[in-house]
């Protein structure tokens, strides 16, 4: 489905990824984990197009869309959830459903998908994305723009981050739903056991490295007993 | 009339077809051309300068009163005073709006100054459209001035929209607010190519609970350059927040000078200001949903002045 190949990324004299190669195959569900600053975030940005890689390639179903703009691999089926939301002034959540889905949806199919992501739908759809919104909302906002695509790939990039633990445990549901709301292939970045638990394969970075990676059942535990991040609730071993 | 002028009335009052529900008048080129009145609405013609005078009966409820101008003849200066009475506890639609389409290289302009009088408990929703077209050289300008006094009780929301084809323009919206009234004001104009738009508000909150709302919302492309200019001064117990954002594309300028008077310790003032280009990350966004960065950057301003 998506196939990295050794790619490398430097900014400032700091090497981002380091010869990172990966496979990801078709209709899985995978996260990445690992400490801060290890290049997760910079990995799946090189998979949108927001980032290009200094070498190496990006190729969705044996295509090379390495050179690609990130509106060209969005209509190739490459979708994108924000670790921080975007706010619009003026656009309302409808309008930016519209603008996702690409097409004409009418109020009732918006209210629709806003539901999937646990929102009243009457007392969301027609306001606006702006700053009269809480974390928790532009998250669930964010991720009903990103499932309302029905993208062959979609990428989550650390959606717990951000907002408070109270919105957190409403929004895990969301996420341990994912499956149902999101069609194709999913990569998620995490911390979260809840949400590694939940996938059929982990990656592990580090230092701008594939450190790991391997069926959940084979790496949760590895990854919960050593953590490379204090984040998941271990010890942090240095 | 001509199919210029119904179109131009259509770009103003977005009704299409040239009937109004409601008492109306139509002028065109400096003079009045059609009028309607309803049994709660009169519609009289000055006598000392050109204009009109509506008359509102009291508790008249959910009318329309639409007054349109239309300019297609390059050249004309056109200056017209309609005064509004809006009776005790009457509730009505205002729509004004003018539409200048000039072809030839002599400057149109129109200068619309309107009074609105509320009596106590009325209310007003006035809004206006300004548009201009053609493929002449000549200047389309419009320099619009309102006036809004409000008796206890009363309250008036205005919305004034310029998207398109104005190349100066200087609009003044003055506001004198006694007790328990409220003045909402929401503007928007976009500028492009070497367009000039000053925006003057003021107004005096001098009723106690009497408040005011003012957002202006503007995008200024190419060479155009805007200015907001706003003055709320509070003289008892009152709210007043005036809110002022812009987009900057290209060359385009934008200065927003605010000022807050509270002349009493319970007036409760606030401005904001916000100049910018259009933010990377809204960009990135839209892009990510499949719109290229063109497509995105429409969608942005789409919203912003909708």
């Amino acid at each position: 489905m998506l196939e990295i190949k050794d790619i490398c990324f430097t900014r400032d004299n700091k090497k981002i990824l380091n010869h990172v190669s990966l496979n990801i195959d078709t209709d899985k569900f995978v996260a990445i984990t690992g400490p801060n600053g290890s290049g997760k975030s910079t990995l799946v940005k090189m998979i949108m197009g927001i980032e290009k890689p200094d070498t190496g390639k990006v190729l969705l179903e044996g295509k090379d869309i390495t050179n690609l703009s990130i509106d060209e691999r969005a209509k190739l089926g490459i979708g994108f959830a924000f670790q921080q939301p975007v706010k619009f002034k003026g656009i309302t959540v409808y309008d930016l459903l519209k603008l996702s889905s690409g097409k004409e949806i009418n109020k009732s199919e918006a209210c629709e998908i806003l539901s999937k992501v646990g929102l009243c739908a009457k007392e969301y759809v027609d306001r606006e994305v702006n700053n009269s919104l809480s974390g928790g909302e532009l998250k669930r906002i964010e991720i009903a723009t990103v499932a309302v695509r029905n993208s062959k790939f979609t990428i989550f990039d650390e959606p717990e981050a951000g907002i408070d633990l109270w919105s957190f445990q409403s929004l895990i549901k969301i996420f341990e739903d994912m499956r149902k709301i999101v069609k194709g292939t999913t990569l998620i970045i995490s911390h979260q056991e809840r949400i590694l638990n939940i996938a059929d394969e982990i990656i592990l970075m580090k230092s701008g490295e594939i450190e790991a990676q391997g069926s959940k059942e084979k790496l949760l535990g590895q990854v919960l007993e050593k953590p490379t991040c204090c984040k998941l609730g271990g010890q942090d071993n240095g | 009339m001509d199919k210029t002028d119904i179109s131009l009335l259509e770009q103003i009052t977005d009704i299409q077809g040239e009937t109004f529900e409601g008492a109306y008048n139509i002028r065109k080129n400096g003079k009045g051309v059609e009028r309607k009145v309803t049994d709660n609405i009169n519609i009289v013609t000055k006598k000392d300068v050109s204009g009109i005078d509506i008359y509102v009966k009291e508790n008249t409820k959910f009318e329309i009163v639409h007054i349109p101008v239309i300019i297609t003849e390059s050249g004309l200066n056109d200056v017209v005073y309609n005064d509004f009475y809006i009776g005790k506890n009457a509730n009505v639609y205002i729509i004004a709006g003018c539409g200048i389409h000039n072809d030839h290289h002599k400057d149109s302009q129109h200068d619309g100054i309107h009074r609105f009088f509320l009596e106590e408990g009325a209310k007003v929703k006035y809004i206006e459209k300004h548009y201009g077209e053609g493929t002449g050289t000549g200047k389309r300008i419009l320099n619009p001035v309102t006036e809004v006094h409000l008796k206890k009780g009363s309250s008036l929301e205005m919305e004034s929209t310029q998207i398109k084809g104005v190349d100066s323009t200087v609009r003044e919206t003055r506001g004198v607010l006694e007790d328990d009234t409220n003045f909402i004001v929401t503007e928007k104009i976009m500028t492009h190519g070497m367009q000039s738009a000053k925006t003057i508000f003021e107004v005096e909150l001098n009723g106690r609970n009497s408040s005011t709302k003012v957002t202006s919302r503007s995008v200024a492309t190419e060479n155009s350059i805007q200015q907001f200019q706003s003055k709320v001064t509070g003289n008892t117990e009152c709210f007043g927040h005036v809110e002022c954002d812009a987009i900057i594309k290209d060359e385009g300028k934008v200065i927003a000078i605010p000022e807050i008077i509270a002349n009493n310790v319970n007036a409760n003032l606030i401005h904001e200001a916000a100049i910018g280009k259009i933010a990377g990350d809204q960009l990135m966004k839209l892009m990510t949903l499949g719109l290229n960065e063109k497509e995105a950057e429409q969608a942005i301003i789409d919203g912003f002045l909708k």
